[in-house]
């Protein structure tokens, strides 16, 4: 284009066209401007969108990534915890008084102050108790260091949540047990460690208990299953269809279906898994292999879209070469189309199972949003993900799931964009130009 | 060869899935959201306590909980619903059309809901079924006419009332204690009206006409956060907020009831029924399942501890408000011998 306008530019002569479009150019460099400014807006809006998203996660899940724990003296008194009754034993009781024995103005003997008491250290410390004692019975009669999670409220007043100035009677928290926190600050027994039980936690009701663990691992079987059926499905789908199938009606319908499966909501695959996989091959509810098959549905056309293309954009010519030396079509698309075009379908599988990862709504219908309190130990057993234990938590009622809510989404958040991040690598370093 | 060994590996998941699909060793229970919190501490409850496979619970609402239980008997199928209602007598006809023939029914204890108002406000509130739905429902009859409620004070809807504003703050449509405030307080309010009681309207008339609360200001949605209900009727003692009992029974230092009928909830009027808006919370369990899934009994019998269901229990805890004691033996005795219900019809 430069070279011809070089050639038919008359330089600065007077005449009508020249004129016209002199007088035109202040007009069309001002459109080009405002065109600029416009994009430029509207990238500085996505941007400032995503900045308000994260700020205000982090802002509310920072705090999910500490919680406050107790380090406790504990004497394993053999009247509470006698022997033969493992594991059964007051492993509660023997928490209490140990509590008791280091905090001042306590009295033992008042069963009111003791259960107020006993709401200092979380639900789960007593069964981390029996479960040493279990492992180790020699234990009773001894006196142990131990360090576990408080329960919820307190965690709340550690982190600054619970405001010490609101009148009492309003306040979750009472002025002694503040009194008792507080003295159990001075005695250097709080610590705020990183929340390691956040990612090696199952799920529990109590906020300081809960963590991901389950929904991690009924991801990762809901990915693998997904991937393990939309890969080689799609992969041969695509093949078929860009290398084989002749040029018809018949191709054109499955064209054209195949581009609207990619648009259905994924709440129809749900539902179409609800009445398939589990109403007639009797599949169990919940587990992440059904899981897996719903979302192998909704990530198939995305894989069969991306390999269509990513064999399009291998040139003729290596094909031509192929069958010009004498290999057979099937050599041709296994030994050369096939791998010149791997990073084009490594990267549309990536980005439809990061799809494949957020989504909710399917999982939902398969009744993958349950309350289980164990992580799953294969693709049969019932387990959560990670977006719909993130519904779980958004619904309890509990304070400490608020941030830990916004934990979960940056998890969540992180997972999907390391995907996407292994996906634009994986394009970059293999992606060849011909 | 690449494919071969993928479809290789797919066919040796399947075949893992075979076997362990068929051995089933959690409890699986669906059912309403509003049992939900509650067997969800028991659940957790069992599986600290015992260190059996957790059990899994699912929250489906009543009515889908229903359908999955009553889908027959197996391992395939769920072993307990709950409910917040009785089961209705089409299910129980489903369950039985289906296998599911010994069914044990669970009243486990009840929900109330409250109309609670400030303790800074001195008036003595006692309000008839009908003057809460003429002060909060969306059409209401004036003079023989059904037309858009125009009560806006108190006063005007019964003289012996204060002259203030009406000003409610209560749950948003998505909740379960609104489908239940519906029922319970507005759809008896409707029918206790002269206006429908005379017109001969019969209950899908009301369903359809009485089940709107007003959107013109005086009843609010105040989300799903009582605590924020509990702060604005701090602030503004004329308002009056709708939640469940157990949230006015932590915060009685603040608020106190406002009486239907006469009676004021307590966990006793709400356990005998004078208190008019409250309902009863059940579970059902599959007979034939135990012995047959692997700690169904046992989990049965945490549930049943004095420890979860007793007043002060942990359950109680969690807002449910217990039986009375007699109530609470004859149902450890039946759900721990595994009785039968009655027949619905």
């Amino acid at each position: 284009m430069a070279d011809v306008t070089a050639a038919t530019d008359p330089g600065p002569k007077t005449g009508s066209t020249a004129d016209a479009v002199r007088a035109s150019l202040a007009r069309r460099n001002r459109k080009q401007k405002i065109l600029q400014v416009l994009g430029l807006g509207a990238i500085s809006f996505a941007f400032l969108m995503l900045f308000i998203l994260i700020a205000s996660l982090v802002s509310s899940g920072y705090q999910a990534f500490t919680q406050t724990h107790i380090t406790l003296e504990v004497f394993i008194d053999p009247e509470e915890v006698p022997l033969e009754r493992l594991p059964r034993g007051g492993f509660d009781d023997v928490l209490e008084a140990s509590l008791a024995s280091v905090l001042k103005d306590v009295d033992p003997d008042d069963r009111a102050t003791m259960r107020a008491l006993g709401g200092l250290p979380s639900n789960g410390a007593q069964f981390r108790l029996r479960d040493r004692v279990v492992e180790d019975p020699d234990l009773i009669g001894q006196t142990i260091t131990m360090t576990v999670p408080v329960s919820d409220p307190y965690d709340q007043l550690n982190k600054g949540l619970i405001d010490r100035r609101t009148p009492e009677e309003n306040r979750r928290l009472k002025d002694f047990e503040i009194a008792w926190f507080d003295q159990l600050v001075a005695m250097e027994a709080i610590s705020k460690p990183l929340n390691t039980g956040l990612i090696s936690n199952p799920d529990s009701r109590f906020p300081e208990l809960a963590g991901l663990k389950g929904a991690l691992i009924g991801s990762f079987w809901a990915l693998f299953v997904c991937f393990v059926i939309s890969f080689p499905l799609g992969i041969g789908a695509a093949i078929y269809l860009e290398e084989f199938a002749p040029k018809n009606k018949f191709s054109d319908f499955v064209e054209v279906n195949i581009n609207n499966l990619a648009a259905v909501p994924s709440v129809v695959f749900g539902l179409l898994a609800l009445a398939v996989f589990i109403g007639w091959f009797g599949l169990p509810r919940s587990a992440p292999f059904v899981g897996g098959m719903t979302l192998a549905l909704m990530t198939m056309p995305t894989i069969i879209i991306a390999t269509r293309a990513a064999l399009k954009a291998v040139p003729p010519s290596i094909r031509e070469a192929a069958l010009g030396v004498g290999a057979s079509k099937h050599q041709v698309v296994f030994g050369h189309v096939l791998p010149l075009a791997m990073p084009g379908i490594l990267t549309g599988t990536i980005i439809g199972l990061a799809q494949a990862l957020g989504e909710t709504a399917p999982l939902l219908l398969i009744g993958m949003n349950a309350f289980i309190t164990s992580a799953p130990s294969g693709p049969f057993d019932s387990a959560t993900a990670l977006p719909t234990q993130i519904f779980i938590w958004a619904d309890s009622p509990e304070r400490g799931f608020v941030s830990r809510t916004s934990a979960a989404i940056l998890v969540l958040l992180g997972f999907l964009i390391t995907m996407n991040a292994v996906s634009i690598y994986l394009r970059n370093k293999f992606e060849r130009n011909w | 060869m690449k494919t071969i060994k993928l479809t290789a590996s797919v066919l040796a998941i399947t075949a893992v899935a075979a076997t362990a699909a068929s051995a089933r060793d959690a409890i699986r229970i669906v059912g309403s959201s509003t049992v939900f919190p509650y067997t969800q501490a028991v659940a957790e409850q069992f599986a600290n306590m015992t260190g059996a496979p957790s059990p899994i619970v699912e929250s489906t609402g009543t009515g889908g909980g229903m359908k999955i239980f009553c889908e027959g008997i197996g391992e395939n199928t769920a072993d307990i619903t709950g409910a917040s209602r009785a089961m209705k007598a089409s299910e129980y006809e489903l369950c039985q059309s289906n296998g599911v023939t010994d069914i044990t029914e669970a009243l486990i204890g009840f929900d109330g809901l409250s109309i609670a108002i400030s303790r800074a406000n001195d008036f003595a509130w006692d309000l008839k079924l009908s003057e809460v739905y003429l002060a909060l429902a969306a059409q209401v009859p004036v003079d023989g006419e059904w037309v858009d409620n125009p009560y806006t004070t108190w006063d005007q809807i019964n003289p012996g009332l204060p002259a203030v504003e009406i000003l409610a703050y209560g749950p948003p449509p998505t909740s379960g204690t609104r489908d239940a405030f519906v029922e319970l307080a507005m759809h008896a309010g409707c029918e206790e009206l002269e206006y429908v009681m005379s017109g001969g309207f019969d209950g899908d008339w009301v369903e359809e006409n009485c089940s709107r609360m007003r959107t013109d200001g005086p009843f609010v949605e105040a989300g799903e956060n009582d605590n924020l209900i509990v702060q604005r009727l701090e602030a503004d003692p004329n308002a009056v907020g709708i939640f469940g009992y157990s949230f006015l029974f932590e915060n009685l230092d603040k608020l106190k009831a406002v009486s239907i009928e006469g009676v004021e909830p307590n966990a006793s009027t709400i356990a005998d029924k004078s208190y008019p808006v409250s309902r009863p919370l059940f579970f059902y369990v599959k007979n034939a399942h135990r012995g047959v899934i692997p700690n169904l009994n046992e989990f049965l019998e945490e549930y049943m501890s004095n420890d979860a269901l007793e007043q002060g229990g942990y359950l109680a805890e969690r807002g449910l408000v217990s039986l009375a004691d007699d109530l609470l033996m004859k149902l450890q005795d039946a759900v721990l011998n595994g009785t039968n219900m009655e027949p619905k019809s």
